[in-house]
Formats: C-alpha cells, structure tokens, sequence
C-alpha cells in the first residue's frame, strides 16, 4: 500500500544497531519531482532512514516500496542495478575516486551500466557544464578545491538521470556561498528532470530549498507538511 | 530602520524633491514597505526643523508647491554617524520563544511539539526567502541572505533548546 503517486514510501520502519534502536516505526514518502528535507539532531536516525530507503540498510521491520515495488523483495542484484541505475548518490565528501580525472569520475556510473567511454564521458562533460565545473574536467578530486569536488559529486549523482537523488549534507563541508551554488544547481537540476530529492540536512538554509521537511526525532519521522 | 538617515543618506548624492525621495527609497530599500507620502513629508519637516536639510528651491505649478530638498553639512555629519554606529542586536524572538517552551513545559504541555511548529513556520518563510533570493536581483540576494541568517540563528537556537528540554523541564519543574 503506497500513498497515490509516490515514488518511494517507507511505513514503519524499526532499525536497531545494537540495543540502541536507530529507527522505530518511521514513515516516509516522497513524489517524483519533489524535494524533501529530512532534518533532527545528530543521532536522530536521518542517515539511517536515508540507508534504508536507498535499500543500503535492510530495515529490522517495516517496508519500503519503489515505484510500486517492494525493496525488500528484490534480489541483490535488483537492488544494486537500482542503485547505480535509478538512483543517485552525493555525500558529505569522500566520495570520487582519487585515480580517475573529475570528467572520469563523473562518467563512471554511466560506464558501470555498458556505455561506452567516449559516450559516456560526452555526457559527462555536459554536466560538468552545466554544474560550471567543466574547466576542472582533466584533474584528479585532490586537484580542486572543495566546492569544485562536491559539483563534480552532485554531475556524477545526476549523469545517469536517475528518479531518486539521496543527498546526505551535501553542503556540510563547504562555505556559505559554495554551498548555496551547489543547491541551487542540485535543485534546479533535478526540478528540470522530475527527479526525487531525499536531502538530509541539519542545516536550516540548506532545507530553505525543498518543497517540505520531515522531522526526524528518536527514530520517529514527522512530515510537518500538515503541521502549519 | 531610520527613515530620516535613510533619506538624508539619499540626499548627500544632490538635491531631490519629496516624490523623486520616495521613489529613490522604493526603489531601493522598501521592497516589503514602500514609504507613504506622509511619512517623507513630516520626516522632512522634523530633518527641516533640526537643520538637516533646507529647501534648495520651490516649484509653483499648477497644483501645489513642490520643495526641492539639498542635505546641510550637519545632516551629512549625522548620517556619518549613524553609519559609523553599530545597531544593538535584539534577541527579542528568544525571549517569546522561551517564555513560550518554559511555560508549555511548566503546564504539561508538549514542548517539542511547540518548537517542532515553530521550526516549520521559520522554514516556511525561509523557503520563501530563498524563492525570492533565486529569482532577484544582488541586492535582493544580499537583503534576504541578511534575513536568512537570522532565521538561521532563531533555528540554532531552537535546535539547542530542543537538545535541552530534558535539562529545563527538570529546572522549571517542582
């Protein structure tokens, strides 16, 4: 049972690690083309909720539903196809591979699904154009600076045009005015393509850019949408 | 925001009548609360009395006389000051908020709830603010960023006391 036109819908999910339960009974859902903050304390249980409803964390109980389908329910490597084909993915940092130029790194994905190099890394390219990061395309991550880095993230979570895009603090290592450049690109981009943006945030500027924010709070996730 | 200084600040770039003032501020500063009529005339008059500013010239039209204001050296000397003058920060909004958590929490109210509220309806005006930031101009830009990061700061601060409403509803508590 999945709320009419939603993308991707979690009920009740419980997660413990250990005797500290980082889930319990969280509810989440979001439609193509909307972006949703999910903020709380540190330790509330965003990343976790986030893990889960990317299916990188199997959930203790409850359930999670892509596009009508049951995560849960799908094999390894259904799952691993989703990830790198329907999903997108920007972190905090660390997340380019320090061997590859930024326009390789960027291709990467799209080279992971069978497309050829000299196609994939023309996509590439464009998006680092279009993130305003294409003068870097030649140097390696520990070659540019921060923000450049996280634009070249944000190109490569958007070069396989995916449905979901989970961004875990996209912006926690960078300045202010990085990081607003970084969401307004982010956002822009991904309203343009109707993809779905999970944005864990604790940062109140950086939730200004969604359509609305869930609350997460010992394990519980409050959509405060309805709380005005 | 001082009115006067405001207009005195407009005038040290030449003499202007009362209307081309009005328009000036708008134009540039009233993007939520254009000045009215009133409140350029009888501000100049009180600029007029302290002798900030003296009548240039005077247009006889058909309708009324029109002033043309020029700002005096005292008047420049008073917006140099102003300028150099810090404005107090006022953490008025705290204070509604705590007495708000204090009370909720003494009477057995959900406090979480109370900021939880309170932290979306930041969030709201922030989005709008952002909205406004994209679609503007640079100075609407740096007068929103300037908005922001004080929402910012009212939401820091909610943060913590969500962090701490343990701690407080054991000390306001009997």
């Amino acid at each position: 049972m999945t709320p009419a036109g939603s993308l991707l819908t979690a009920e009740g999910l419980r997660k413990a690690y250990g005797p500290t339960p980082a889930l319990d009974g969280a509810d989440f859902s979001i439609h193509p083309g909307e972006v949703v903050a999910v903020m709380g304390p540190s330790g509330s249980g965003k990343s976790t909720l986030l893990h889960c409803l990317a299916g990188i964390v199997t959930p203790d109980a409850g359930t999670v539903h892509y596009d009508g389908q049951l995560l849960s329910a799908m094999s390894d490597s259904r799952r691993s196809a989703l990830r790198r084909g329907e999903f997108g993915f920007v972190f905090q940092f660390g997340q380019l591979v320090p061997e590859l130029s930024c326009v390789e790194n960027v291709a990467l994905p799209l080279r992971l699904t069978g497309v050829g190099r000299k196609e994939a890394e023309s996509r590439a390219l464009s998006w680092l154009e279009r993130l305003e990061v294409a003068d870097v395309r030649a140097k390696r991550p520990g070659e540019v600076s921060g923000g450049q880095g996280q634009r070249v993230a944000v190109a490569r979570a958007l070069v396989s045009g995916p449905r979901v895009l989970f961004a875990d603090e996209p912006t926690g290592a960078l300045d202010s005015l990085n990081g607003e450049r970084v969401m307004e690109l982010l956002t822009e981009a991904a309203r343009e393509t109707r993809a779905a943006v999970v944005l864990v945030t604790h940062e109140a500027r950086v939730a200004a850019y969604s359509d609305r924010e869930v609350v997460v709070r010992d394990g519980k996730a409050r959509d405060m949408a309805g709380a005005r | 925001m001082s009115i006067g200084h405001t207009l005195l600040g407009l005038l040290e770039s030449g003499p202007r009548h009362g209307y081309d003032l009005k328009r000036a501020f708008d134009e540039r500063f009233g993007h939520d609360r254009p000045l009215h009529y009133g409140q350029v005339y009888s501000t100049m008059s009180r600029l007029l009395k302290n002798g900030l500013v003296e009548v240039d010239g005077i247009e006889h039209g058909g309708g009324p006389e029109r002033k043309r204001y020029a700002i005096t050296e005292a008047g420049i000397t008073d917006v140099e000051q102003w300028l150099g003058q810090p404005e107090k920060p006022e953490p008025y909004l705290q204070s509604v908020l705590y007495t708000k958590v204090v009370l909720a929490l003494m009477t057995g109210r959900d406090a979480a709830d109370l900021l939880d509220v309170q932290r979306a309806e930041h969030l709201r005006l922030m989005r709008e603010l952002t909205q406004r930031k994209r679609a503007g101009d640079l100075s609407d830009q740096l007068i929103c960023d300037h908005a922001l990061f004080h929402l910012e700061a009212d939401l820091r601060w909610l943060e913590l006391t969500a962090a701490r409403l343990g701690q407080l509803a054991k000390a306001v508590t009997p």
